[in-house]
C-alpha cells in the first residue's frame, strides 16, 4: 500500500508545482500588460485561467481520492490538506490576473492616467511574496514562509497610500474618474495577491510545524504544536 | 455584476432571502442524541490519574521487554496503545492488572499506581485488583454457560445470591454493553450460540458486572466485522463517561477514532504519548510519524 500511496503523493506534488508555475506566469503577464498599457491581454489570460481552473479541479480530485483511499495522517495529512488550500489560493490569484488585465485595458482605453510611481514597487513586492511563498512550500522552508507573512503589512500600507494618490488625482481631474476606478481596482487586486501569498505562507508553516498561525491570539484546540519543524 | 448593480439600485439588494431555520437544518443530522460516541472535545488535562506508571521495567526471564515506561492515564477517558507487534504494548497492558503474574519467570520493577495505590506491592490482593481493573481480550471468551450465567458469574463468585439483585445487575450490564435488546428473550440459552460481535459485547457485560473502575481491552475488535467493530467502538465511547479505558489496537484508525490519548510503543520504549488529535496531526517524534504514516512497522 505504501508504494501506491507514495506514488500518488508524488503525482500530487507534480500537479501542484505545475499549477504554481502556470499561475505565476499568468500574474506576471498580467502585471507586464499593466505596465506596458496593453489592451488585448484579457482574452488570452482568460483562456489560460480556464487551464488553471482545470488544475484546481484535478488537484482537488487527487486530494479527495488520497483522503478517501489512504486515510493519511500526520505529515501526509498536513500535506494533502495544505495542497488543497494552496490550490484554492492559486485559483484565486489566477482570477485576479484576469481581472488586472481587464482593468489595465480599461485604464489604457481612457488615455494617460498619471500612474502612481509606487505601483511598480507594490506589484514587485506582491509578486515576490507569491514567489517566495511558493518557494517556501517547495523547500518546506518555514523561515522564508514566516518572512513572507511579515511583509503583508508593507503591501497593505502601499495599498492605502496608492489609493490616496488615486483619490487625489481624481479630485483634481474629475474627468479621470473612470480610469481612476479601474486603477483603484487594480491596486486592490494586487493587494489581494499579497494576501493570497500570505495565506500560502501560513499554510506552509502548518505543513512543517503543525501549528495554525492564522489569526494570532485566538485559542487553539490542537494542543501543543511541534516546534522547530525538522523533518 | 451588472445584475447586482441593478438590484442594488432598485433596493432589492437588501431583500436577503429568509435565513434558513437552524432547527430545520439540524433536523437533518443523522446521529440520534442517544448515541453519544466518543466526545472528541473532551479535555482530560483536569482529570485525575486513574493509572500512573512510573519508570516501569519488565523482564521475561533475562529478556527485558519494557524499558523505563512512565505513563499517566486520565480517569474517565480512553487511552490507546499503538505500536508494531512485539513492541511491548500488550505486556504493558497486562501489567496494569498483574495478569503477567500468571507467566512464570517474569519480573517487573518501578511503580504502577492505580488510583493512588501501588499495585506492584506483593501485598496487593490480585483478585480484588482484577475486580477493580477488568479485562477484555482479543478473542471473545464466553464461558460455556447461559448468557445470564456468564454475566452473573463474577457477582456470584463475589457472594451475591439474591436472584432479583442478580437479574437487575445482568440487565443493567447487558444494557450498558448494548446487548440487552438482542438477547433479552434468550437469556437462558447458551452464550456460545451468539455471534462473534455479540460474544465480545457479552464479555464486556461480564467485565462490567464486577463493577470495575478501569477496563483494559486487548484488541477487542480485531476479530470482528465492520458493523460489530462499530458497535464496540460506540460502546467504548459510551462507557468512557463512567469508566477509564485502556485499549491496545493494531488498527490505527480505530485508535484515532476512539481514544483521547494515544501512546506509541516501539521496541519496549514509550516513544511518545499525547492527545490523540495531536499524535495523528503533528506528532513530536519522527518515529511516531513514520509509524502512523506507514513508513515502517
Amino acid at each position: 500500500m505504501t508504494i501506491h500511496f507514495v506514488r500518488e503523493m508524488e503525482q500530487l506534488h507534480r500537479s501542484i508545482l505545475a499549477m504554481c508555475s502556470a499561475v505565476e506566469e499568468l500574474i506576471h503577464d498580467a502585471v507586464d500588460g499593466l505596465r506596458s498599457g496593453r489592451t488585448d491581454l484579457s482574452l488570452e489570460l482568460s483562456s489560460r485561467d480556464r487551464e488553471v481552473d482545470e488544475w484546481d479541479i484535478r488537484i482537488e480530485e487527487e486530494c479527495l481520492k488520497i483522503l478517501a483511499l489512504y486515510h493519511p495522517v500526520a505529515n501526509d495529512l498536513r500535506r494533502v490538506t495544505v495542497v488543497m488550500k494552496i490550490c484554492a489560493e492559486l485559483e484565486r490569484v489566477a482570477d485576479l490576473a484576469v481581472s488586472i488585465a481587464e482593468r489595465s485595458a480599461g485604464i489604457a482605453q481612457h488615455g494617460a492616467f498619471p500612474m502612481p510611481g509606487r505601483l511598480g514597487e507594490m506589484t514587485r513586492e506582491a509578486l515576490s511574496m507569491l514567489h517566495d511563498s511558493i518557494d517556501a512550500f517547495v523547500q518546506q522552508n518555514v523561515n522564508l514562509a514566516r518572512r513572507v507573512c511579515l511583509r503583508d503589512e508593507g503591501v497593505d500600507q502601499l495599498n492605502r497610500d496608492l489609493i490616496n494618490d488615486v483619490v487625489g488625482v481624481v479630485k483634481q481631474r474629475p474627468e479621470l474618474i473612470e480610469p481612476g476606478l479601474h486603477l483603484f481596482s487594480v491596486i486592490r487586486h494586487v493587494e489581494r495577491v499579497a494576501d493570497h501569498a500570505t495565506n500560502i505562507a501560513e499554510d506552509v508553516v502548518y505543513l512543517v510545524e503543525g501549528a495554525i498561525v492564522r489569526h494570532p491570539g485566538l485559542p487553539r484546540r490542537s494542543g501543543n504544536p511541534r516546534v522547530g519543524g525538522a523533518e | 455584476m451588472k445584475d447586482r448593480e441593478a438590484a442594488c439600485l432598485s433596493g432589492q439588494w437588501f431583500d436577503v432571502e429568509g435565513g434558513a431555520d437552524m432547527a430545520e437544518r439540524n433536523s437533518g443530522l443523522s446521529v440520534p442524541p442517544s448515541v453519544r460516541g466518543v466526545d472528541r472535545n473532551l479535555d482530560t488535562s483536569s482529570h485525575a490519574a486513574a493509572i500512573d506508571v512510573r519508570n516501569m521495567n519488565f523482564y521475561y526471564g533475562e529478556h527485558q521487554v519494557l524499558f523505563d515506561i512512565s505513563l499517566m492515564v486520565p480517569e474517565r477517558s480512553v487511552t490507546a496503545l499503538i505500536g508494531p507487534s512485539g513492541c511491548g504494548k500488550s505486556t504493558f497492558l497486562r501489567t496494569l492488572n498483574r495478569m503477567n503474574d500468571l507467566v512464570e519467570g517474569t519480573k517487573c520493577t518501578g511503580e504502577c499506581l492505580v488510583e493512588g495505590q501501588n499495585i506492584m506491592d506483593p501485598a496487593v490482593d490480585v483478585v480484588l485488583l482484577r475486580k477493580h481493573v477488568g479485562m477484555v481480550f482479543q478473542k471473545s471468551t464466553p464461558f460455556p454457560k447461559s448468557i445470564f450465567d456468564n454475566v452473573a458469574y463474577g457477582p456470584r463468585v463475589a457472594g451475591e445470591k439474591n436472584r432479583s439483585v442478580l437479574a437487575d445487575l445482568v440487565e443493567s450490564c447487558l444494557r450498558k454493553a448494548a446487548l440487552w435488546e438482542e438477547v433479552r428473550d434468550r437469556l437462558h440459552t447458551s452464550a456460545m450460540a451468539l455471534s462473534g460481535g455479540q460474544q465480545q459485547r457479552l464479555c464486556i457485560a461480564r467485565t462490567l458486572a464486577t463493577n470495575p473502575r478501569i477496563i483494559l481491552m486487548d484488541e477487542p475488535a480485531s476479530a470482528l466485522d465492520p458493523a460489530s467493530t462499530d458497535r464496540i467502538e460506540n460502546l467504548i465511547g459510551e462507557l468512557c463517561a463512567n469508566y477509564t479505558i485502556v485499549i491496545v489496537t493494531h488498527n490505527m484508525q480505530q485508535a484515532s477514532r476512539v481514544s483521547h490519548q494515544t501512546a506509541f510503543f516501539f521496541k519496549g520504549h514509550l516513544v511518545e504519548c499525547g492527545p490523540t488529535m495531536q499524535i495523528f496531526t503533528s506528532p513530536s517524534e519522527k518515529q511516531t510519524e513514520d509509524y502512523i504514516t506507514g513508513r515502517f512497522g
